[in-house]
């Protein structure tokens, strides 16, 4: 009975697309914001209208077959079920608060239509990928939140940077995607179903646990989530899809696209179960993405920046969830990742903004007092992603995640997420005192222009900030039925002294940032200004080299390659048949010369030549 | 009319013919390319007569009317552009009007 809602939920967006597509921004920019907000307000009006109508156990909706091809019927199916709800919820809920704070964001910037119409596709497309129940509608929504985020990476297209960071982002993922589209072929040679439920079902019968296929199939998979989740080594271009407006860097690179792939390897948890080896690769991957990223924001100067090796070190512990088995955890780590990363890039917007696109902390500072509401959503944000304890919905999942990974008896990755919490304490520290407190480093600084508008500007902070506390912690249903069970499930033994443990971990990353960017900050400055601070600090700024490296590994030879080929030999004879046409062409030009005695010159002497041929051929002129 | 032999008559056509022909080519005023294209008619419906006269069929008479009539029309066509390319110009000259070469 919840079909109609559920699908109300994805076409309302995908008609504020059409609509705002098909205007070709001639609506005004008032009216295309208003549309494009309001089909995603809608949209999560309906996903509420269908959380009412869930029954409590899976639901499929058949809507049509998409192709028959003898056995091969994949349908437009929805599979509705709790995760997908939960995904809904936050796709349509947080972006709706996304969007309308883009209005803010956006007023007077050319092309609001655009960027709407590519936001409502986005929010499309992100609903198809959880919606879906076969792995062929999810490929396709996975396809397209790879195009939405690459049109709006690129969206200030005027300069070319921007343009490149958008191709970056595209080919990266598109490395991800072809593992992903490969994986898809193998299972379905394999098992003869791209049904996700028909695959969980199917591969445990015909695969052995810890087999070849299933390994092979499983890190397929995980290529592709690796891809879109920007974990290392497909991570590289997550910091620079900061290019674009920061409301797409809120929704698509820290609240939805980037958590594709946690998603999808929570969907597929049965497949990865078969191949523990591949499972435990994803909690390492996890955990090495996590420490690279937490390392890494240590010394950006970039605001967002910060925030987008922020984030990726997140979804790193959501990885590291996923690979010790705690599927649940994961999507409750995503969740609560969702309100505090929107909260933490909407405020860093407000920001940007009010201080005319100045996002380079060495020239903000101070603003505190000035902007109050962004300060408060930063604060809030802030303590979310350092997991303060009791009070943040961060705490919960962050510690659900810890609990699992010492009751999965790896105290490696444990170890790991200790550390990364200590580093996030520093780096969060590091953040806020940057932005908000020091001396102001520029005029914009010194004279910015709060956020008014309680609609459009108050309003997504405020209730971004409510749902980052403890309330939004709340308000997770928990999925266990769904998953397998997870390892911490029952146990409760050593809970409290994990718990004193990670509460440790952030008490003591805050001391620590306190002590060094409060007490000591000119010894810190120093150190980092020569010697072997100096050369952490480079190394950590540009992220652990990963860039050069793959520049001077894939990128440059590459290149060469395609100068070595422009000039060969086979070029030069496709060329030639196009430079003939090109030297008689300019020689036709020149009889065209618009004058009606030469033409008609030449047309008598044509005749003649005609008459004459005729007349002197032989057996003519009868 | 049994006078002229045939041959006479097709050689007055064909030198009016060229005369109208190298008219056309050589003119620039357009008034002349106009006359030239007229005489060129003209000398084309003169061999129709000639011949018809000679082997004594009535189509040839026939088809100078058509030929009279055709040459009419041109003339009004070719009066009216003449009338706009002065206007546009503020000359006759027919090489002034090339600005579609190329």
């Amino acid at each position: 009975m919840m079909a109609p809602a559920v699908v109300l939920s994805f076409l309302l967006p995908l008609a504020g697309t059409l609509l705002l597509a098909l205007s070709a921004g001639r609506l005004g920019a008032r009216t295309s914001a208003t549309i494009g907000v309001a089909s995603v307000g809608l949209a999560a009006l309906a996903t509420a209208w269908a959380v009412t109508l869930y029954p409590g156990s899976p639901e499929n909706v058949t809507l049509w077959t998409w192709i028959a091809v003898g056995d091969f019927r994949p349908t437009i199916g929805l599979a509705v079920d709790g995760l997908a709800l939960m995904m809904m919820s936050v796709i349509t809920g947080v972006g709706f608060l996304i969007h309308l704070f883009a209005a803010w964001y956006m007023k007077g910037e050319a092309g609001i239509a655009r960027f709407y119409a590519w936001m409502n596709l986005f929010v499309f497309s992100m609903l198809l990928l959880v919606l879906g129940d076969n792995l062929l509608l999810l490929f396709l929504g996975w396809e397209g939140v790879g195009l939405c985020s690459y049109l709006l990476i690129g969206y200030y297209y005027h300069n070319s940077a921007n343009g490149q960071a958008a191709f970056k982002a595209f080919i990266v993922t598109r490395i991800g995607d072809v593992f992903l589209a490969l994986g898809l072929f193998l299972i379905f040679r394999e098992l003869g179903t791209l049904d996700i439920g028909e695959i969980l079902v199917r591969a445990p019968q015909l695969w052995q646990e810890g087999s070849t296929t299933a390994n092979i199939a499983a890190l397929l998979v995980l290529g592709g989530a690796l891809g879109k989740s920007a974990q290392v080594p497909l991570h590289t271009w997550l910091p620079d899809a900061m290019a674009g407006p920061t409301p797409v860097s809120a929704l698509i690179h820290a609240a939805t696209m980037v958590t594709a792939g946690v998603y999808l390897i929570a969907r597929l948890n049965g497949l990865f179960l078969l191949a523990p080896d591949v499972l435990l690769l994803v909690g390492v991957i996890g955990a090495v993405s996590m420490l690279l990223a937490a390392f890494a924001a240590l010394a950006q100067t970039d605001i967002k920046r910060v925030l987008a090796y922020s984030t990726m070190s997140q979804i790193g512990y959501m990885f590291l969830a996923l690979g010790v088995g705690a599927f649940d955890a994961a999507i409750f780590h995503l969740v609560t990742h969702a309100f505090f990363k929107a909260l933490l890039f909407l405020s860093a917007g407000a920001v940007i903004i009010s201080c005319h696109h100045e996002q380079d902390m060495a020239r903000l500072g101070g603003l505190w007092r000035r902007l109050p509401v962004a300060y408060g959503g930063f604060l809030v944000g802030g303590s979310a992603l350092v997991a303060l304890p009791l009070v943040t919905a961060g705490f919960y999942s962050k510690d659900e995640i810890l609990w699992q990974a010492m009751a999965a008896g790896n105290n490696g990755l444990l170890l790991a997420g200790l550390l990364g919490a200590v580093l996030t304490g520093i780096y969060t520290v590091r953040l806020i005192l940057g932005t908000f407190h020091g001396e102001a480093g520029s005029d914009h600084s010194r004279h910015p222009e709060p956020g008014t508008n309680l609609i459009t500007h108050h309003l997504p902070l405020v209730v971004l900030a409510i749902l980052s506390t403890f309330i939004g912690a709340w308000l997770y249903p928990g999925l266990d039925r769904l998953f397998p069970s997870a390892p911490g499930e029952g146990v409760e033994e050593g809970h409290t002294l994990l718990q004193v443990l990670a509460i440790g971990a952030v008490v003591a990353g805050l001391a620590l940032a306190g002590w060094l960017f409060m007490m000591r900050r000119e010894w810190l400055q120093r150190q980092a200004s020569h010697g072997t601070g100096r050369r952490l600090w480079s190394v950590w700024h540009h992220a652990w080299g990963f860039d050069g490296l793959f520049d001077r590994l894939l990128v440059r030879p590459w290149q060469l390659m395609v100068n070595l080929l422009r000039h060969d030999l086979v070029n030069l004879a496709m060329n030639l048949p196009a430079l003939i046409a090109r030297v008689l062409n300019a020689g036709l030009v020149r009889t065209q010369n618009g004058r009606m005695r030469s033409y008609a010159t030449v047309m008598v002497l044509g005749v003649t030549v005609i008459l004459a041929v005729l007349a002197l051929a032989p057996g003519g002129a009868a | 009319m049994n006078g002229i032999p045939m041959e006479h008559g097709l050689i007055l056509a064909s030198v009016l013919f060229s005369l109208g022909l190298a008219g056309l080519m050589l003119r620039r005023n357009m008034l002349f390319v106009l006359m030239s294209l007229e005489v060129m008619l003209n000398s084309a419906a003169l061999a129709f007569v000639v011949g018809s006269t000679a082997w004594n069929q009535p189509d040839g008479q026939a088809m100078f009317l058509l030929v009279i009539t055709l040459a009419a029309a041109e003339a009004s066509v070719g009066l009216a552009l003449m009338i706009q390319l002065y206007q546009r110009f503020h000359s006759l000259n027919l090489d002034a009007a090339s600005r579609m070469r190329g």
